[in-house]
């Protein structure tokens, strides 16, 4: 009886906690990536504000990249069909790290060909490197034969925010859709 | 000097894998764009009967064509130019999302899916004479679920 009480207490103790284990790297608490102030393509500037209520999934890319990108926003969208109806819950958005390229116009047209709800957002150059920064996100151009032909060296990672705005988690570039899915069931709650 | 195809074996070719000698094409496909991008991929997997390398790639959809490989290292993705991707017979080269690729630069062309991308591939052989092969690479939506993985060969 003593036992069943002290199992039932902690049980309660690690709900109210919210102690919950994720497969993806847990970043809860992290100083970094609290926010930010991009322009999405019809130049309007979006914050992690404009979001809330929802769990925002942030993927930093370009659109002549055309293994893992095209992969991880493929990725993205099986996940938010596995969600189901929570699948609305849940904000993609693909934040360029090559804005010399990537207009606003090659970018709209680009994320709405994995789903129309993805969003992407364009860094001007010059607000690129604190970005960057700002999110622990490695990128450097990788030059090419011809001036147009370079690559972008970049993280792959995505980060993962919970509905309340706040940084949670940092994904694998080869993370699964089940185990995404299974970490974002936990924080759609 | 290449001998023209036949047109029902060419249309054969399109469904069926390309060999000439010894190198087999097999599902060669073309990654969509939409139509304001300017560059894309090529993927598909190679055999060899004889040790060979892949030492270019041309197109005519596409001003520069190079065969590239993309490498993670941590969680950071490196895409490079390679001079040569070897298939050694028992040892395909699969160019596939996570790997190698024939990248498609300065494309002429919009690319729609359902589209026939002719690509001619340069194989160096041991002897380091030349043999290429031509392919026909479907283009496939960009924004399409990605084929289930057969993991056994047809």
């Amino acid at each position: 009886m003593k036992r069943r009480a002290f199992l039932f207490a902690m049980a309660a103790l690690l709900a109210a906690c919210g102690e919950q284990a994720f497969k993806a790297t847990d970043i809860t608490g992290a100083e970094f990536g609290r926010d930010f102030a991009l322009a999405d393509p019809s130049g309007q500037v979006r914050t992690l504000a404009d979001f809330k209520g929802k769990a925002v999934l942030i993927f930093f890319g370009f659109t002549q990249c055309p293994d893992v990108c095209p992969t991880t926003l493929a990725k993205m969208r099986e996940v938010k069909q596995a969600l189901g109806k929570d699948g609305d819950r849940v904000q993609v958005l693909f934040i360029t790290v090559d804005p010399e390229r990537d207009t606003p116009e090659l970018l709209k047209a680009y994320t709405a060909a994995f789903d129309p709800a993805f969003l992407g957002l364009r860094p001007t150059p010059e607000q690129l490197p604190a970005l960057a920064k700002s999110f622990k996100i490695f990128y450097q151009k990788a030059p090419g034969k011809a001036p147009g032909s370079y690559s972008m060296d970049h993280s792959a990672m995505s980060y993962v925010y919970d509905p309340q705005g706040r940084l949670r988690l940092a994904v694998a570039h080869n993370a699964d859709v089940k185990t995404i899915v299974e970490d974002l069931k936990k924080l759609l709650g | 000097m290449l001998h023209r195809f036949h047109p029902v074996l060419l249309a054969a070719a399109l469904a069926a894998p390309a060999a000439i000698a010894q190198v087999t094409v097999t599902d060669p496909w073309v990654r969509g764009i939409v139509p304001q991008q300017k560059a894309t991929g090529a993927f598909m997997k190679l055999e060899a009967k004889e040790p060979v390398a892949l030492v270019s790639a041309s197109s005519p959809a596409a001003g520069i064509t190079e065969i590239h490989e993309m490498a993670m290292e941590k969680d950071v993705m490196k895409m490079r130019q390679i001079a040569s991707l070897a298939v050694a017979p028992g040892k395909p080269a699969e160019l596939k999302p996570g790997g190698y690729h024939v990248m498609l630069l300065d494309l002429k062309q919009p690319l729609k899916a359902g589209d026939s991308v002719p690509i001619t591939l340069t194989f160096e052989k041991a002897d380091k004479s030349k043999q290429t092969v031509e392919v026909k690479a479907e283009v496939r939506a960009l924004g399409a679920p990605a084929p289930a993985d057969h993991k056994r060969k047809h």
